[in-house]
């Protein structure tokens, strides 16, 4: 009897797994299944028997659970849960929406703090990352797990950068109105990218060497953005119309909005975006690679376009730092169509039309990028390279090297020779390359160029 | 017998409406009173008796509750409602069409006007 126990759990299990099939459903057929048995046990079958043909006459689970969908269509539409509902106990179900709130509002005052204490535009910008990201890492660290060892890794590594933002003697521009110096710039750009990447150290539970757990954090990121632009289009059109409202009576919104509204506001949209981001994890279709599938064939277009003009207008007229920042533009958004598809795309599915357009799109954007860089060689080595150039032509020849390797690998998929997999692994093991590239930027460029 | 199953979901309404109007019931049971109602020539894929008492019970033919069985375990068990009697009738009043269009059909197939086709003669 016991085997008949085992086989009923297992068939439980397989049902359980249909979205459209629920619990109580389950129950429901499980009384069906057991009684079928008792009476085949009854008519002379042994437990094992019985089993069988009552599974059998239950008929095939596919075809059931398809019925089942067409009258419970809304189960396929499924819904996101802020709060567990029935199952949960009472008191633990409010936690996780506490203990974010918490760290929302940590982020607000210490971005309160940082506004109190320090002194100068230019200084409270460039912390502004040191001070609330800690706190998305710290919920990360909560949420995941995180061991401490990890956790306190990750910490004394962006102290590095953050001691240097504050410590290095950077020097301010020549010119009528004090400015920050190049390399002040570029430290303070490279640095929330740095931060960025530490933080999903923390948001792999510490399983940073994991490949899947890195393309997690990489989704992760995608559809943080999204929710972020639509939350924060929400809280304009509410900020709005409440001071529309207000200034009916000539109440000004502004020193509040200024003093309390965004120091709060803007740290918290971003742990409520993270938060939503991970409570509808697998209830919606993500957002970012559905964007990817629309733009994709769109920006091919928009390269091959920029391609033939540049081939048949050249020589470029304007060569500097511009046209290499905006290459690196170019880069960027091809990289991140590619990272979006390939976060989305079932590794085991036969190479399609898409993925030769994926081909294509990266295949285009390394020719425009060859086009524009040749151009400019001479140029750079005849002006000699300031850190904005280096900075500019570093980040091209890491998006290259990433971009060109996958372009190598994806048309070994597209021909038939290698497995997804391998495009979807370099993705994740480039990361960290990244990461190293903002370090030098942050840490090394500001010494060689001498703080300018 | 094998009853074509285009056949099977067509009566299966009717069916499971009727034996409920002979009184409360459960998934099981009524799987079983089909059976012994057509001598165990309808063979009922089990599982799509399920989805249909849901169908049913959204569209208030019927009524559900949870019990317990003789065993212990929670059954759900379904009672007609009078909406559910009411589509019973009007289902009734649709077979008996259905069923004596059918008759004539066979009494008069039973004497075939033409004689079925000259066998296929071959071809040189």
């Amino acid at each position: 009897m016991g085997g008949v126990e085992d086989q009923i759990d297992q068939w439980r299990g397989f049902v359980r797994r249909r979205g459209a099939i629920s619990g109580a459903d389950v129950e429901e057929m499980e009384d069906h299944l057991r009684e079928q048995i008792a009476d085949l046990e009854a008519g002379g079958l042994d437990g094992e028997e019985a089993f069988l043909v009552a599974v059998r006459r239950m008929g095939n689970l596919d075809e059931v659970s398809r019925e089942f969908a067409r009258e419970h269509s809304d189960r396929l539409w499924k819904q996101l849960v802020l709060v567990p509902e029935a199952d949960a106990a009472g008191p633990g179900r409010w936690r996780e929406p506490g203990v974010l709130l918490a760290f929302a509002l940590g982020a607000g005052v210490a971005v309160k703090l940082l506004f109190a204490a320090v002194d100068g535009e230019f200084e409270q910008i460039r912390n502004l990352p040191f001070v609330v990201l800690p706190f998305l890492a710290g919920w990360f660290a909560w949420k995941r797990r995180t061991p401490w060892g990890v956790c306190a890794a990750a910490a004394a590594l962006a102290a590095v950068p953050f001691l240097a933002v504050n410590l290095y003697p950077f020097q301010e521009a020549p010119g009528p109105f004090p400015s920050p110096g190049m390399t002040a710039v570029l430290a303070f750009t490279h640095a929330p990218v740095l931060l960025w990447l530490l933080a999903g150290v923390l948001h792999t539970g510490g399983h940073w060497r994991s490949h899947d757990r890195r393309m997690d954090f990489v989704r992760f990121t995608g559809e943080l953005a999204m929710y972020l632009v639509l939350l924060q289009l929400g809280a304009l059109v509410l900020l709005g119309l409440t001071a529309g409202v207000l200034s009916l009576v000539g109440v000004d919104l502004e020193p509040v909005l200024e003093d309390w509204l965004l120091p709060f506001g803007l740290p918290g949209a971003l742990l409520v975006a993270a938060w939503l981001v991970e409570a509808k994890k697998s209830v919606v279709e993500n957002i970012a690679p559905v964007l990817t599938r629309v733009f994709t064939p769109l920006a091919l277009v928009m390269l091959v376009a920029d391609l033939v003009v540049l081939l048949v207008n050249g020589p470029l007229t304007a060569v500097d730092r511009d046209l290499l920042i905006l290459m690196d533009a170019v880069l960027v958004l091809v990289l991140f169509l590619l990272l979006y598809s390939v976060s989305a795309r079932d590794p085991l599915a036969p190479p399609g039309v898409f993925d030769r357009i994926q081909l294509a799109l990266v295949g285009a954007a390394l020719a425009v990028d060859t086009v524009a860089l040749t151009a400019m060689l001479g140029r750079i080595a005849e002006f000699g390279f300031t850190a904005n150039k280096t900075a500019a032509l570093g980040l091209n020849l890491v998006l290259l090297v990433h971009l060109a390797w996958s372009a190598r690998l994806l048309a070994g998929f597209v021909r038939g020779g290698r497995p997804f997999a391998a495009v979807e692994r370099w993705q994740t093991a480039y990361l960290p390359v990244y990461a190293l590239w903002a370090a030098v930027v942050v840490l090394v460029f500001p010494p060689v160029f001498g703080f300018a | 017998m094998h009853i074509d199953k285009d056949l099977v979901a067509a009566s299966a309404t009717p069916l499971v409406l009727g034996i409920l109007a002979e009184g409360e019931s459960y998934g099981y049971a009524i799987v079983k009173r089909v059976n012994e109602l057509s001598g165990g020539r309808m063979q009922w894929t089990d599982g799509m008796l399920y989805p249909l008492l849901h169908r049913l019970e959204r569209n208030g033919h019927v009524r559900a509750s949870w019990g317990t069985s003789e065993a212990g375990r929670r059954r759900k068990h379904y009672a007609i409602t009078e909406s559910g009697l009411q589509a019973l009738a009007d289902r009734r009043a649709q077979w008996s069409v259905v069923a004596d269009a059918l008759r004539q059909v066979w009494e008069t197939a039973a004497h075939p006007p033409f004689p079925g086709p000259a066998p296929a003669g071959g071809i040189a």
